[in-house]
C-alpha cells in the first residue's frame, strides 16, 4: 500500500515519556539517523534531575527535543510541530508547548485511570474534546509491541520496556528514514544479549511497519537534506565537543592532557569522555572533591601537562581559592564551567547563563582571569581549544562558559583537520642563565619553569613575590606593581583575540549583544527581524574578559543595545560598568533556552514598531 | 656506549645543598628548625638528584618548609597540599614529591585530601608537624589539642575530641605510617629516609614542639629523665622493650597489651611481644598506646606493605590502553563515528 508522501522544510519533534521510558536514547537515535540522512539539526534534551522518579508522575518526565531542517538551523525550535506522548503526564507537560494544529502521537495503553490520575488529568483528554485543536493520533503502543514480541522469550515487563523502539520505528516511517543505522546500533549495544537485541530490531521494525499498513495515516513526510558547507560532518554535544578541543589542545601543544574532575551535572560527560581517550596519554583524575581537583590541576600544570579541570557553578564557587591561587602563582589552567540553574543545587539538569559574573569576579583579592564562552555545541571545540591556547601562552588560569544546553544539545559539525588547527607552542625553561621566575616577556608572561630541570630549583607560592625573584615580598610598593602587572597581563590579551564582528548593518538602530548558549536564539531572531526589514544588527561575544578591542567602538555605532541573556542582566552589567553605555536588557530565567518568538517581539517593542 | 641515567645524581650532595638562600623565619627554638636540618641531612643519602626533588606545602608554620629547601616547592593553599602535590605526583610519577604539613592543616582543613592521598597510595611523603596548636594564627586549639585544652579560643577548655593521627593513617589504608620527634635527629633520620623510600604514600607524624605556643607539649618524651620510660621504640622483629634500664617491656595477653616488669623476675623478654610491622592489627593496637594510661608512647615505623602506587597503575594502564588501540591519531579521532559527506553541487 502506498502512500503519499509530502514535503517539508523544518520539523520540530518532541519526544516526551517517563524517566524510565528511554526518550533519551529515542531522541538521540532519531538525531543521528537524521544527521546521516544530510538534515541540518539542532536538539534540546531536557530530563528531571531524578534518576528515576516515580513512574507517571509530572515531575518524572523526560523529553527530547529535535528540529531538523532542509536549510540551516540554529536552534531546536520554539514550539513543537509533533509530540509524542509515552503517557498522560507527558501530555500535560508538554502539549502547551505545541503548535496549534500540531500533531499528538499517543500511546493509548498507557492512558488508564492510575496514569490520568498521576497526571492531574479529571477527564481522559483522547475522549472529552479538549484536543480538537490538534491532529491526534492514537496508537497502542504497548499492545502492539507485546504482540510484536511473542515468543522472543521475554518476560512482559522485558517486552514491555522495548516500546520506545516501536514509537521510534513509526516515527522512521513518518519521516521516510531507514532503520538501518538503529538496527546496527542495537547489535552493537546488545550484541551481547541476542534475546534483548531480536526484541528492540523487532520492536523498531514492528513500528516502521505499522506505520506503512494501518490506515491512521493518509501521508508521510520528507525532508530533504540542508544545503551544508560541502565537507565531512558528524553530530556532537557540546560535552563530546570540549572533550575533543581539550584532546586536540594537548597534541598540538604536544603535552599531555591532565583533566581533575569531580563528577557533577552537566559537566560529567566531559570526564567521562576524556577517560575513553587513554591512548592519546590522556590523563584523568577523579578527585575527591572539586576542591581537590582544582589542587591536582594546578600541580600538574606545575608539573608541565597541559591541566585541566571541569564543574558546574557549585563546583565553581568551591574552586575560586585554588584559581586565585592558581593566578598568583602564574601558571597554565583551564576552568570549564558548564552552567546550570542556580543558586546551590538549582536546577542541576536545566540551562542558565548565571555564572559569568562570578567567574569574572569571583575570587578573593585582585584576582584576573581570562573569560571565554561557546556559542553552539560544536563550537566548544574550538573554545576549549582556544581556552587552552591562552592559559599555555600567558601562564595563566582561564574559565571556559558552556552551559546545559550547549553540553547536552547536539548539532552536526563540520570536522576540521587536524593540521589546520592553530599551533600551540609551548616553551618550558631550559637555561639556568639569568633564570627568575617572575621574570616577564614582552607580554608580561612569565617563563614554565618544571620540575625535573637541573639548575631552576625554585619555589612559588601563595604569598605575594617580589617582582622578577618571586621570593616572598611584604613590601607595599612590590605589591602594588605586582598586583598591576597580573592585571596588566590579562588586559593584554585583547590584542591577541579577534575583534568583535558585527552581523548585519555596522551601525543602525539597534545592536542585540548576547553571548554563549544564546548564540542560536539570538541569531535566528535577528535574521527574521532584518528580512522583515527592521534595523537591527548582532554582536555576539564569545571573549568576555578581556572583551574585543573594538567592542567599545562597536557599541557607539547604535543608537540603542540590547542585551537578552538567561540571567538577571549580568552581560548588560558588564557592558554597562565597562563602556557606560544604556542597554535594554531581556532576561527569563526558567532553565531552557530564549525562545525566539518572545525575544522577537521584546526587540520590536523596543525599536518602538520602527522598521 | 655508556649510558647517563638521569635519576642518579652526578655529583655527592651534602646537606648545605638543599639550604636555600632564605632566611628561615620560625621562631628562634622551634621544633620545625631541627625536621628542616633533619631533612637536609637525609636526602644526600637518597639517590635522586636536587632538581628531582619537589616540596609541597599547605598553610601554617610548618608549611613555609619548601622556601628553604634547594629544591623544587610550592607553598599553596590551607590543607589542600596532598591535592596539589597528587598533581604533581601522577603528572610526572619521575619526581620525588615531599608534603610539608601540620596538625591543623592536614586534619582540620585538609581532613578530605589528608585522607584520600593515603587511600590511593600515591608516591607522596608526607610530613605532619604536630604541635597540637595552632601557632601560625597564635595559638587556638588544633584537632590534636588534648580534650580540656585551654588556649586563645577555648578559655574554659576544648570540648573537642582530639584525632589520633597515626590510627586516621592506619584507617584510611596508609601503606606506610610512622612516628618521630623533632628532638630525637638521629631517630627522625632514620624514619625519614625510610620514608623517602617507601613506594606509595608515605606518612610521618612528628612531635615538634612550640615553644611559643604550646611548649613542653612533648617534653615527658623528649627530655632524658621521662623519655625512656615514656618510650618505646618500635624496631621489627625485636621485642618491645623500654624504661630507663631497659627493664620494662610489652606483652599480650591474649589480646589486651600489658606493661610488664622485666625486674622482679616473672616475665623475662622472651615473654614479650616481637614487633612486626607488617602486621596491620600490631599497628593498630599500638597506635592506641599513646592514649591509654601508663603505657609509653612508640615512634618508629608502625606499619609498612608494598602495594602498587596509584602512579603506577594509571601509568600501566595508558600503557595497555596505547598497546590495545594503538598511539592516538588526532585526525582519526576527529573524524571518527557516525560521519557523512556533505559535496558541494
Amino acid at each position: 500500500m502506498s502512500k503519499t508522501v509530502e514535503k517539508l522544510d523544518d520539523v520540530v519533534i518532541r519526544f516526551a515519556g517517563d524517566s524510565g521510558d528511554g526518550m533519551q536514547l529515542t531522541g538521540t537515535q532519531f538525531t543521528n539517523t537524521t544527521a546521516l540522512a544530510g538534515n541540518d539539526l539542532s536538539t534540546l534534551p531536557d530530563y528531571p534531575a531524578e534518576i528515576r522518579a516515580p513512574a507517571g508522575t509530572l515531575f518524572g518526565v523526560s523529553s527530547f527535543q529535535l528540529r531538523f531542517s532542509s536549510w540551516d538551523i540554529l536552534t531546536p525550535g520554539d514550539h513543537p510541530d509533533v509530540l509524542v506522548s509515552m503517557n498522560p503526564a507527558a501530555l500535560k507537560v508538554h502539549l502547551k508547548d505545541l503548535k496549534a494544529g500540531g500533531m499528538i502521537l499517543v500511546n493509548t495503553d498507557a492512558f488508564d485511570d492510575k496514569n490520568l490520575e498521576l497526571a492531574g488529568f479529571k477527564s481522559n483528554p483522547l475522549t472529552d474534546d479538549s484536543l480538537t485543536n490538534f491532529r491526534v493520533i492514537e496508537v497502542p503502543i504497548t499492545k502492539l509491541t507485546l504482540n510484536a514480541l511473542q515468543g522472543v522469550g521475554l518476560t512482559q515487563k522485558e517486552m514491555v520496556r522495548c516500546k520506545n523502539f516501536f514509537a521510534l520505528g513509526l516515527m522512521y516511517w513518518m519521516y521516510s528514514r531507514t532503520t538501518e543505522s538503529t538496527e546496527k546500533w542495537i547489535k552493537e549495544k546488545f550484541g551481547k544479549d541476542p534475546k534483548i537485541e531480536e526484541a528492540n530490531t523487532k520492536a523498531l521494525k514492528a513500528g516502521y511497519y505499522y506505520g506503512d499498513t494501518t490506515e491512521a495515516f493518509a501521508s508521510r513526510f520528507e525532508v530533504k537534506p540542508a544545503q551544508l558547507k560541502p565537507g565531512l560532518y558528524r553530530n556532537i554535544t557540546g560535552n563530546e565537543a570540549t572533550a575533543l578541543g581539550l584532546v586536540a589542545a594537548g597534541q598540538k601543544a604536544g603535552i599531555p592532557l591532565y583533566y581533575a574532575s569531580y563528577p557533577i551535572t552537566p559537566a560529567s560527560d566531559i570526564l567521562h569522555n576524556l577517560s575513553m581517550y587513554k591512548n592519546f596519554g590522556v590523563k584523568t583524575f577523579q578527585a575527591e572533591d572539586e576542591i581537590a581537583a582544582a589542587g591536582a590541576a594546578i600541580g600538574a600544570s606545575y608539573a608541565g601537562n597541559l591541566a585541566v579541570t571541569g564543574t558546574s557553578g557549585p563546583g565553581a564557587a568551591l574552586k575560586s581559592e585554588s584559581i586565585s591561587l592558581g593566578i598568583m602563582l602564574e601558571l597554565p589552567l583551564v576552568i570549564i564551567d558548564v552552567q546550570r540553574g542556580g543558586p546551590s543545587t538549582g536546577l542541576p539538569t536545566k540551562t542558565e547563563q548565571s555564572d559569568l559574573l562570578f567567574v569574572t569576579y569571583g575570587r578573593h583579592g585582585e584576582a584576573p582571569a581570562p573569560v571565554i564562552a561557546a556559542s553552539t555545541p560544536a563550537d566548544c571545540f574550538n573554545m576549549a581549544y582556544e581556552a587552552a591556547r591562552i592559559a599555555v601562552k600567558y601562564m595563566t588560569p582561564v574559565y571556559l562558559l558552556t552551559d546545559g544546553y550547549l553540553a547536552n544539545g547536539s548539532e552536526p559539525w563540520l570536522l576540521p583537520d587536524a593540521k589546520d588547527l592553530p599551533p600551540i607552542p609551548v616553551h618550558f625553561r631550559t637555561d639556568p642563565e639569568n633564570f627568575q621566575p617572575y621574570a616577564r616577556n614582552e607580554n608580561d608572561v612569565r617563563p614554565w619553569a618544571i620540575p625535573g630541570v637541573p639548575g631552576l630549583e625554585h619555589r612559588i607560592g601563595g604569598l605575594e613575590k617580589q617582582n622578577i625573584t618571586g621570593n616572598v615580598s611584604y613590601d607595599p610598593d612590590n605589591h602594588d606593581e605586582m598586583v598591576r602587572l597580573r592585571a596588566q597581563k590579562v588586559k593584554g590579551i585583547a590584542k591577541d583575540i579577534p575583534l568583535q564582528e558585527v552581523y548585519g548593518d555596522q551601525s543602525g538602530e539597534m545592536l542585540v549583544v548576547s553571548w554563549g548558549g544564546t548564540f542560536g536564539s539570538v541569531r535566528s531572531t535577528v535574521e527574521r527581524l532584518r528580512r522583515s526589514h527592521h534595523k537591527v544588527s548582532h554582536a555576539h561575544l564569545r571573549y568576555l574578559n578581556p572583551f574585543p578591542r573594538n567592542l567599545g567602538e562597536v557599541l557607539k555605532n547604535f543608537e540603542k543595545i540590547f542585551v537578552p541573556e538567561i540571567n538577571l542582566g549580568q552581560l548588560a552589567k558588564l557592558l554597562k560598568s565597562e563602556f557606560l553605555v544604556p542597554v535594554i536588557q531581556f532576561n527569563k530565567v526558567r532553565g531552557l533556552p530564549l525562545r525566539s518568538t518572545e525575544l522577537e517581539k521584546a526587540i520590536i517593542e523596543s525599536l518602538g514598531g520602527s522598521k | 656506549m655508556a649510558t647517563i641515567n638521569e635519576n642518579v645524581p652526578t655529583k655527592k650532595y651534602t646537606a648545605k645543598d638543599f639550604a636555600s638562600d632564605q632566611d628561615v623565619r620560625w621562631c628562634p627554638g622551634c621544633g620545625d628548625y631541627s625536621i628542616l636540618a633533619q631533612v637536609q641531612r637525609i636526602l644526600p643519602e637518597l639517590d635522586v638528584p636536587k632538581e628531582k626533588h619537589v616540596f609541597i606545602s599547605g598553610i601554617g608554620c610548618s608549611s613555609r618548609f619548601p622556601y628553604y629547601m634547594e629544591a623544587y616547592g610550592v607553598h599553596g593553599i590551607h590543607g589542600r597540599a596532598p591535592a596539589i602535590a597528587s598533581g604533581v605526583k601522577t603528572a610526572n610519577p619521575e619526581l620525588t614529591v615531599w608534603v610539608a604539613t601540620g596538625d591543623g592543616d592536614s586534619l582540620s582543613i585538609g581532613g578530605n585530601h589528608f585522607i584520600h592521598a593515603l587511600r590511593r597510595n600515591i608516591g607522596l611523603k608526607i610530613l605532619m608537624f604536630n604541635n597540637r596548636i595552632y601557632g601560625l594564627t597564635k595559638g587556638q586549639y588544633s584537632p590534636t589539642s588534648e580534650l580540656g585544652k585551654k588556649t586563645k579560643s577555648t578559655p574554659y577548655g576544648t570540648v573537642d575530641y582530639p584525632f589520633n593521627p597515626v590510627q586516621l593513617a592506619l584507617g584510611a589504608a596508609g601503606t606506610f605510617v610512622a612516628r618521630s620527634m623533632d628532638r630525637d635527629p638521629k631517630h627522625l633520620q632514620q624514619i625519614l629516609l625510610r620514608a623517602a623510600r617507601h613506594n606509595g604514600t608515605s606518612f610521618v607524624e612528628i612531635y615538634q614542639n612550640c615553644n611559643v605556643f604550646n611548649d613542653g607539649a612533648f617534653e615527658i618524651l623528649t627530655e632524658k629523665e621521662t623519655k625512656l620510660d615514656n618510650v618505646v621504640y618500635l624496631e621489627n622483629g625485636k621485642p618491645l622493650v623500654f624504661g630507663k634500664e631497659n627493664d620494662k617491656g610489652i606483652r599480650l595477653n591474649v589480646f589486651t597489651p600489658e606493661v610488664v616488669s622485666l625486674k622482679d623476675g616473672k616475665w623475662s623478654v622472651n615473654d614479650l611481644l616481637v614487633y612486626n610491622e607488617s602486621s596491620f592489627d600490631l599497628a593498630v593496637l599500638l597506635a592506641t598506646f599513646s592514649e591509654r594510661a601508663g603505657f609509653p608512647t612508640p615512634v618508629g615505623v608502625f606499619y609498612q606493605v608494598e602495594k602498587k602506587s596509584y602512579e603506577e597503575m594509571m601509568t600501566e594502564q595508558i600503557e595497555t590502553v596505547v598497546k590495545k588501540r594503538g598511539a592516538g591519531d588526532l585526525d582519526k579521532l576527529l573524524k571518527s563515528g557516525n560521519t557523512w559527506i556533505v559535496s558541494a553541487n
